[in-house]
């Protein structure tokens, strides 16, 4: 394979620091301000990230006519250990430019949805000052140089999404969300670190240059190790299989949060990290395996759930969920797939963050009520958001000439097409699961928008004010036609990151795929149709087991405590046994009453000065001991 | 007696020890001389003035290499002036003037969180009466005493000095610990528990001195390093020799299994008094550990690379999950110290690839965790400390600038990108990984990971968590205690974001003369 070099940046490129420096600024601007900025703060927020939007359409431009299709920019250094340096460099090429389009686009759509739909909110400036944050962090994910700013970047978009989920500090069901996003990331990050290690450990650079170009020289297993941890990683900020339980949890957050965090952007950070270090993952079967598994398992998964939800932001939670699952398996497929992820990432960014937005405006219209069972027959009363909703619907399913046909159906091709019967389960699963997305979502839409009103006595619905609506428009826009324009150009654009596509042939044609798909997608959307019609009860009826089994997260729930709450407490238990004290409850359960017993407990002091100098005394003893077998073997 | 052959001494390279030395005999000249009431003022002065003097002079010093004493020409290796130790004399200064600050804090408890006598029976009547008083102004020549035996000790050439040090920086410590005006009963457990396996401690680093002086024919550590390739002596003296001054060592530096007295000594003490510990005493075991590892016993790395990877693998990971149930901040910040202990051990396991970064390691965790102290000691329920983590919840909604700054320590301990905590962990990983230590660097991210969950619980309860309703009040810091939040935040953040100019300085100042 040949040598991969970036060229150094040059004229409007080498200005690339300016995307991640104007939301930055925003943020900084609004925190530091204070009060002062309550009334004009969020046009601040607004400004800038139109402003980087111009930025970037022009650094795309100056890209564009570059023979060697990319800019790398060394700010300063920020460590040096050693003989190693690492550097704050950024890297604007083909994929982060596709990637800085959409943070930029969408989230300026976003922003300024965000003005009117959080418009009553006292908290407003400290939400655009905590949204612009997200942007500056998650455009230092996509530009960074190397591995570090990458992680530097990711730890950051992390943090915010953290603040912003959060944000409605008084629900306590947003501070629970908060703290399970924020953990399941940490347990996902250090594999992120891990895999940073071993590449300083092998390889002595983490510059994206310097580990594709030495990849080649890695042992299998180092291949395999690294690749299975930068997995890891990717699985857990993206909500894969078995980290997916944060995700639909972190919907307690404002609306234009998951749209622009959970729907958009943050979650896609596992695909560009995978796609990114697409050298590493072409190298070893086992690693793409991994990755193909993870990703028809989760598109699976996500869509079963997806089913059984009543809340809107939940069933397009999971669908995120699910979607997110395709771009893993087209991105572990490798090959000419990387691209065809990529892509799905770009429109699904469309028509998910305009589905979040009308999901914002139908809570809007419906006292912030989230229970589709409570909605039906909102058409009449708010036709913008209905439309731009059937594009989003139209789009996700993938009927023809919509944006998801484009994008998905490729991708289920490529599944097919993987060898042996690998490529049945896989084209399967993927073909399913398509299927299930056109039930899931036509349910949602129907039973929001169409059959008999079933509200309850206190809402009068309207349609949303202009600046909510305008956003809605474009991306409705988005949806309906990014795929379709997208799919071709945008493979070309790629090639320089992932190399020459070749054409996939594998157990079915295209045109098979294709037909079979499309019949999949009219089945599934036509038996909701049908089902739900006329409305649904008001509340749950007792299901057979696989809706029950859906209803709770296909188990989700016991996998996430048998993983991460069972060993803590495991060694929250052990800890005590060691430590000779009563440790009860939880920090966060404790109640202010056991304030008082904080006095009891010191006053219990049991540690012993004898047992601490045994323990001295043990220690020295192994020490010794140890130091003799050590020597006479 | 001619020149050449009589006891030559760079003044100079000695100058930081006798500063601070010489101002601690001041400070008690200060107690028996100025009345009561002016005391305080005075012996602030005094102490800070020469810390910063002492500072200035190791500033100056920055390019020397030597011993301080010698004779006829030939260096006596008593106390040697090289990179590291100038380093940590300088990072030892600045966080002990921190530290002084902190003492010397009145306005949150009234008179000082200290009471004169040390020894009189707790809740008796001369105890309360005590109590009654302003706070001790012993303190702050006590605290002279210990920084200079921490400076002796990061500077010590040979065993013997070493010891002396040792002793130095250890007792007014002991005495520090009993004096906590507020729960005397355990404030004095701690001082006792402290001695007496401080006591025990020693006693092993006696012996393991002997045993290396059989072995070598001498306690100066460059001989010992060469006696390790060349000496005709049984080795079953060395081992013996090594394992003993380890585990003397790695007691004052808590690691598992010689970290038991930790929590009870950092929740029992004066909360000024742990801060020094946590952050000066930290710094001066590490020093001695990494000179008397890099300096005396790299020959014999082989010997002791596995039981010292144990100690740190045991380090990291005890201290670790200790840390996640405990319910009170001292203790959870007491166990996070034990943890750290392990991270700073993969360094001084790494030998010379990782000097720097340790040393690196070392001034960014002392700034943050001087800081935490602090803020601990603004949190109160009435007079006492709320120490209880539940006590807590919701300070974010009440006072959101003390939240905000707990948060942005709790965010570096932890070990987040633009923090001090990150930079510093990753440098020194990265450079454990130049001397091939893969294993350690990755039980080092899972503990670290592992040790976040109880910070983000802290921050979690901060923000996120309804305010009791007779909850804490946060008394405003006096501009002492503020400066040292001020300072520790600073250091934080400016660590985390442009660490560049330290990595020079640790980069060019890790190189230990006579290795």
């Amino acid at each position: 394979m040949d040598e991969i070099s970036y060229a150094p940046a040059e004229g409007l490129l080498s200005f690339t620091w300016a995307l991640i420096a104007l939301p930055a600024l925003g943020a900084a601007v609004l925190l530091l301000a204070g009060r002062r900025a309550d009334k004009w703060g969020h046009w601040v927020g607004v400004t800038t990230i139109g402003a980087a939007f111009a930025l970037a359409l022009g650094l795309f431009g100056s890209l564009a006519g570059l023979e060697n299709k990319s800019a790398f920019l060394d700010l300063f250094t920020i460590l040096s250990v050693g003989g190693l340096d690492i550097e704050a460099s950024l890297l604007f090429d083909p994929l982060s430019a596709v990637f800085c389009l959409l943070i930029t686009g969408v989230g300026f759509l976003i922003h300024v949805y965000a003005v009117g739909y959080m418009a009553h909110d006292a908290g407003r400036r400290k939400f655009f000052a905590y949204f612009n944050l997200f942007a500056a962090a998650m455009l230092i994910l996509v530009l960074g140089g190397n591995y570090f700013m990458t992680f530097v970047g990711w730890e950051g978009v992390g943090l915010a999404s953290y603040l912003l989920i959060a944000f409605w500090q008084l629900k306590p069901a947003a501070a629970t969300a908060g703290k399970k996003a924020f953990l399941t990331n940490r347990v996902a990050d250090v594999g992120f670190l891990l895999a940073m290690f071993t590449m300083l450990g092998t390889l002595g650079t983490v510059d994206f240059a310097g580990v594709f170009n030495g990849a080649a020289s890695l042992s299998t297993g180092t291949s395999l190790a690294i690749g299975l941890l930068l997995l890891a990683a990717a699985c857990g900020k993206s909500g894969q299989f078995p980290f997916q339980t944060w995700l639909p949890d972190a919907m307690e957050g404002p609306t234009p949060v998951s749209a622009l965090i959970h729907a958009a952007t943050m979650v896609t950070a596992g695909v560009y990290l995978i796609a990114r270090s697409n050298v590493i993952f072409s190298l070893n079967p086992d690693v793409q395996t991994a990755v193909v598994v993870v990703g028809a398992l989760t598109l699976l998964f996500g869509s079963i759930v997806g089913c059984a939800k009543d809340d809107i932001k939940r069933v397009l939670a999971w669908s995120t969920v699910s979607q997110i699952g395709y771009m893993f398996l087209a991105v572990g497929l490798g090959g000419g797939a990387f691209a065809l992820g990529i892509i799905h990432l770009l429109a699904h960014g469309f028509f998910k963050a305009g589905l979040f937005l009308g999901s914002g405006s139908v809570m809007h219209a419906m006292n912030d009520q989230t229970d589709i069972r409570r909605f039906g027959g909102l058409w009449k009363k708010m036709p913008v958001t209905y439309a731009t909703f059937a594009a989003g619907w139209l789009a996700i399913i993938g009927l023809f000439p919509f944006s998801g046909f484009w994008t998905k159906d490729p991708i289920i091709a490529a599944a097919f097409a993987r060898e042996g019967w690998q490529g049945w389960v896989v084209g399967g699963a993927a073909l399913l699961g398509a299927a299930l997305t056109a039930f899931y979502m036509t349910r949602l839409f129907v039973l929001t928008f169409h059959g008999p009103k079933r509200w309850t006595e206190d809402v009068h619905p309207h349609e949303s004010p202009a600046i909510m609506t305008g956003p809605l428009v474009l991306l409705a826009i988005g949806s309906l036609a990014a795929g379709g324009l997208m799919a071709s150009p945008v493979t070309t654009w790629l090639t320089p990151v992932f190399g020459e596509q070749h054409e996939i042939h594998g157990h079915l044609s295209h045109t098979q795929v294709t037909v079979a798909t499309t019949v999949a997608v009219v089945l599934g959307a036509a038996l909701a149709w049908l089902l739900f019609r006329n409305g649904t009860d008001e509340v749950p009826r007792a299901a057979a087991w696989p809706v029950r089994a859906a209803r709770a997260d296909l188990g989700g729930e016991i996998v996430n405590r048998g993983l991460f709450e069972r060993p803590s407490r495991l060694a929250a238990s052990a800890s005590v046994a060691m430590d000779g004290r009563v440790v009860d409850g939880a920090v966060n359960g404790l109640s202010a009453a056991v304030g008082g017993s904080s006095r009891r407990l010191l006053a219990l002091q049991t540690g012993f000065v004898r047992s601490y100098a045994l323990s001295i005394l043990s220690g020295a003893v192994i020490v010794v001991a140890a130091l003799m077998v050590v020597v006479t073997q | 007696m001619s020149e050449s052959q009589g006891l030559q001494i760079d003044w100079a390279g000695l100058a930081p020890l006798v500063i601070v030395f010489v101002a601690a005999f001041a400070g008690l000249l200060v107690e028996a001389a100025v009345p009561k009431a002016r005391r305080l003022p005075i012996q602030v002065a005094l102490a800070v003035a020469a810390l910063a003097g002492a500072f200035v002079a190791v500033v100056l010093n920055a390019d020397k290499s030597g011993a301080v004493f010698s004779i006829g020409g030939t260096a006596i290796g008593s106390v040697i002036i090289d990179g590291p130790g100038l380093f940590l004399q300088g990072t030892i200064t600045m966080l002990a003037i921190v530290a002084v600050l902190l003492l010397a804090e009145r306005r949150t408890v009234k008179g000082g969180d200290f009471v004169a006598e040390a020894a009189v029976v707790a809740d008796s009547a001369a105890d309360v009466e005590q109590r009654r008083e302003d706070g001790a102004t012993e303190i702050f020549p006590l605290t002279l005493f210990a920084v200079t035996g921490m400076m002796m000790f990061v500077t010590a050439g040979d065993l013997l000095t070493m010891f002396v040090a040792l002793e130095m920086l250890s007792l007014p410590l002991y005495l520090l610990c009993g004096l906590a005006k507020r729960r005397r009963l355990i404030s004095q457990e701690a001082a006792l528990k402290y001695f007496l396996l401080g006591a025990f401690a020693s006693a092993f680093y006696v012996y393991g001195m002997a045993m290396l002086y059989g072995f070598a024919g001498t306690v100066d550590l460059a001989g010992i390093n060469q006696a390790g390739v060349s000496s005709g002596q049984p080795r079953m003296f060395l081992y013996i020799g090594v394992a003993m001054i380890a585990v003397a060592l790695l007691f004052k530096a808590a690691a598992v299994p010689f970290h038991m007295w930790t929590p009870d000594v950092y929740t029992g003490a004066p909360t000024p008094v742990t801060a020094l510990m946590a952050a000066c005493v930290k710094v001066a075991a590490f020093g001695g550990l990494l000179r008397v590892f890099n300096v005396g016993l790299s020959s014999s790395a082989w010997d002791w690379h596995l039981i010292l990877t144990v100690i740190a693998v045991a380090t990291m990971i005890g201290g670790a999950i200790f840390a996640v149930t405990q319910r009170n901040i001292k203790r959870l910040l007491a166990y996070s110290s034990i943890a750290n202990a392990g991270y700073l051990l993969i360094g001084v396991i790494a030998l010379g690839e990782a000097v720097g970064q340790t040393m690196f390691y070392l001034a960014a965790y002392g700034f943050t965790v001087i800081a935490a102290f602090a803020v601990v000691s603004l949190v109160r329920d009435g007079d006492e400390e709320a120490t209880h983590l539940a006590r807590w919840a919701g300070l974010g909604k009440k006072s959101p600038g003390t939240a905000v700054v707990f948060t942005i320590l709790m965010l570096a301990l932890a070990g987040l990108p633009f923090t001090s905590g990150f930079t510093a962990k990753f440098s020194l990983f990265a450079a454990a990984l130049q001397a091939d230590e893969l294993g350690l660097v990755i039980v080092g991210v899972v503990s670290s990971a592992i040790l976040a969950f109880p910070y983000l619980k802290v921050v979690v309860l901060l923000w996120l968590n309804e305010p009791a309703p007779d909850a804490p009040t946060v008394n405003l810091p006096s501009p002492m205690a503020g400066t040292v939040v001020a300072a520790g935040v600073a250091a934080t953040l400016i660590l985390g974001i442009a660490p560049g100019f330290l990595l020079d300085i640790v980069d060019q100042a890790s190189t230990f003369l006579n290795t």
